[in-house]
């Protein structure tokens, strides 16, 4: 079994969490978790929907900002994918899509403030660099059979409409609309640094202890979520999407100086500013290093680690919940909503409830990312495994989880896991808002400080580092020869 | 079909643009997010009917995440008025020439930090922060929020006074709670040992029955300083019309609306100056938190 390179680099993962392990604060520090937790669940089944006189308007501010955010993304991204093998352009989309729709907010907010348009291009910047990404994948793998055909002299834009786009429409807009309920998670988690989505009133019921108007939110968001099929209906898409910007809210206007200051003055570092110049830069650079950026790095490299061992383990255990192979309809139905629950929650939020419950240590980051991306990955092989047909006398119970099943969605099972690997370390990063001294902990802090050239050389540190775990995931895919689909 | 798509798309993000760029000329203001957040808004909606009234204009308070998102606004014009913290105040000031701080509370102008210790740690309360010195160690602490100025300046200038080391190093967990109130109820359910947080949110909670003080306990006080005040920006004339400022500044030194003044908690206004908080100033140079 060791021969299996699937395996040994399963267990290589497996020792350096272990190791990383060692290093990570794991405790619960509240002196009460249980009753807390407890008192939280009481909200979410005495869910009261009548609480906030917002409640309604954010939720539908959440899907505006999602709709208007995915689908500017998707235009540009569209647009940036015919020009995809342009060296400067992959660079750009795996630039801007490193770096986390919250970290954008932050920066927006600097210079547009509570404009509608910090919390649009928040969500539409990244995703422009996703959506590039991906539809340029689907774009070359249409089959190029069409194109030959065609009389000589066709032009560029009518061969490529013809023979190229309806080969790939169907997956394209099976992912955009995948894509789409991303978007209701990240315009929700947007309410968190103030803008007027869910995530606003979400934080201030919870902050509060008020678990029953917290555990309501929650429920409309899932429900939301869950019942997308329903009415995001092909037909009534373009009522949405012209419908969408009047719902973002006024917010407060733009003072355009605000945009010219912002990249003129705030974010050139110190140094610069001041007298000192570039002899200045050196110390400055340093003291950031050492005193920020390598803590911050450091941490997060952790709980990435760890977070993504946990998230294979939470996978593997979960998927048969939904499998066809293992319990009746009664038990797949519950494992359903379980796993929509895990993963329709935005890992952001998990982490501040179980912050909020369990006092703060790395402990609550871990189980929110094992949950959350453990709830993705087990759906996903959890449908898998059930499309393969086993043996009329197959084994059952947990022979039939051990040898029949297991071996078989392994190596999709690791695929999702590398594919996955860097939108943890993204995450990771942004978890240090909530106080965990990842990398986002030292953004947060220089945001605080008003010192946004510090926040932009350690948001740039963080983008490097996600590049880097972005490429070295892909590297190990390749080698190991697997394959998988895009997930968010 | 693609096309179509697309070209709805384009249209309803120009939309999105054409919508944003309406604006009126309203006086908004805000205020540090400092305490619950239902508070606040009860509040500054109670202030901002108080001020539409007494200057003849639409006065709109917005309520921000953070203390930084509170100067940002203040910085980017898009409030004209502001209810900072000392620090928050200073960092205002700093970035925006012309600005002023026009009134504070009573109580502001010797304002104090409580340390406040979970019982079973067996703490009791010193006089001297130094004498506390063996029983603090490798105790977990929460600060308020990273800009406050009673939550976070004040007490991390008295550790690193007292104990000559940086509150990591002296800590075994340093948080940050993010506002006073959660200060309280994170000491009081002993989430963290040790806490510091504004007197006067202590002062008030303990007023009307809100603290378990079995639980929870105050251990020491810091020596006063100057905190939070009313900053208005210096070009309000210009767009609100000659003298608005000077308007602004009596109408909130007259406030004398008990209920409201309760709220703060304060009990009137008095006038203030940019000088007031020059201790404020030094003081977070000092910590490397002001350039």
């Amino acid at each position: 079994m060791l021969q299996s390179p699937t395996v040994r680099t399963s267990l290589i993962f497996l020792a350096i969490a272990l190791v990383a392990l060692l290093f990570t604060d794991i405790a619960i520090t509240a002196s009460n978790p249980w009753r807390d937790l407890g008192n939280f669940f009481l909200g979410v089944v005495t869910p009261n929907f009548f609480s906030s006189e917002g409640l309604m308007t954010a939720l539908l501010r959440t899907v505006a900002f999602a709709f208007v955010g995915v689908a500017l993304g998707s235009v540009c991204g569209f647009l940036l994918a015919l020009v995809y093998r342009w060296l400067p352009v992959r660079i750009m989309c795996a630039f801007v899509r490193a770096i986390h729709e919250l970290f954008w907010a932050l920066i927006f907010l600097q210079f547009f403030g509570f404009h509608p348009l910090t919390g649009v291009l928040a969500i539409a910047i990244p995703y422009s660099g996703i959506f590039a990404k991906v539809y340029s994948e689907i774009l070359d793998e249409a089959d190029p059979e069409p194109g030959r055909l065609l009389p000589p002299r066709t032009g560029v834009i009518a061969a490529f409409l013809y023979t190229r786009i309806p080969d790939c429409w169907v997956q394209m807009r099976t992912y955009t609309a995948y894509r789409l309920e991303c978007g209701l998670r990240s315009s929700a988690i947007l309410g968190f640094v103030g803008l007027p989505t869910l995530g606003f009133y979400l934080e201030s019921a919870f902050s509060q202890g008020h678990y029953s108007d917290a555990g309501a939110m929650l429920i409309l968001f899932y429900v939301l979520i869950a019942t997308m099929p329903l009415w995001v209906r092909p037909k009534l898409l373009p009522v949405y999407l012209v419908g969408a910007p009047f719902f973002l809210g006024e917010g407060l206007p733009i003072v355009w100086g605000n945009v010219a200051r912002f990249f003129t003055q705030d974010i050139v570092p110190s140094p610069l500013r001041g007298e000192e110049g570039w002899s200045g830069m050196g110390p400055w650079l340093g003291d950031m290093l050492i005193n920020q950026a390598m803590p911050g790095i450091w941490n997060t490299v952790l709980l990435t680690q760890v977070a993504l061992v946990a998230t294979g383990i939470i996978a593997l255990l979960a998927f048969p919940l939904i499998s066809t192979h293992f319990g009746g309809p009664v038990r797949r139905t519950s494992g359903h909503v379980f796993l929509v629950i895990m993963r329709s929650t935005p890992e952001y939020i998990l982490a501040y409830i179980l912050l909020q419950l369990w006092g703060p240590s790395m402990l609550p980051a871990v189980v929110a990312l094992a949950l959350h991306n453990g709830g993705i990955i087990g759906h996903l092989i959890g449908r898998q495994s059930s499309t393969i047909r086993l043996r009329t006398d197959a084994p059952t119970g947990l022979d039939r989880y051990t040898y029949e099943l297991v071996p078989r969605v392994y190596r999709s099972f690791l695929a999702f896991l590398f594919y996955r690997w860097e939108i943890i370390m993204r995450e990771t990063a942004i978890l240090g808002i909530l106080g965990i001294y990842t990398l986002g902990f030292y953004v947060d802090s220089a945001i605080q400080n008003i010192q946004f050239d510090r926040a932009m050389v350690l948001i740039l540190i963080t983008a490097s580092l996600n590049i880097g775990v972005d490429i070295l995931g892909r590297y190990i895919r390749r080698k190991l020869a697997l394959q998988t689909m895009p997930t968010c | 079909m693609a096309l179509n798509l697309i070209r709805k798309l384009m249209v309803s993000s120009l939309f999105c643009f054409g919508a944003a760029s309406a604006s009126a000329e309203t006086f908004v203001f805000t205020a540090i997010p400092d305490e619950d957040e239902t508070k606040l808004v009860e509040r500054f909606r109670g202030v901002a009917d108080y001020l539409s009234s007494e200057l003849d204009v639409d006065v709109r308070y917005i309520p921000v995440k953070s203390y930084a998102a509170a100067v940002s606004a203040f910085r980017n014009n898009q409030v004209q008025l502001a209810w900072f913290g000392g620090l928050s105040g200073v960092q205002a000031r700093r970035l925006v020439p012309g600005s002023e701080a026009i009134a504070q509370g009573v109580e502001d102008q010797a304002f104090e930090t409580y340390f406040i210790a979970n019982t079973s740690t067996g703490i009791q309360p010193a006089d001297e922060l130094s004498a506390l010195e063996d029983e603090l160690e490798g105790k977990t602490f929460t600060f308020g929020s990273k800009g406050s100025t009673s939550g976070r300046l004040m007490p991390e200038f008295y550790i690193r006074e007292t104990f000559g080391q940086q509150p990591e190093e002296f800590f075994s967990r340093v948080g940050f709670s993010g506002n006073h109130t959660r200060t309280l109820r994170l000491v009081e359910a002993g989430t963290y040992e040790v806490g510091a947080l504004n007197f006067q949110v202590w002062e008030k909670e303990l007023e009307n029955g809100n603290i378990d003080t079995d639980a929870v306990q105050v251990i020491w006080k810091t020596p006063t300083y100057p905190d939070y005040q009313w900053t208005i920006r210096g070009d309000v004339n210009e767009r609100f019309g000659e003298g608005f400022k000077q308007r602004v500044t009596e109408a909130l030194l007259n406030l004398d609306d008990p209920e409201l003044l309760e709220s703060f908690p304060r009990s009137g206004f008095i006038p203030a100056s940019n000088d007031d908080y020059e201790p404020i100033s030094k003081t977070a140079e000092e910590i490397g938190i002001l350039d």
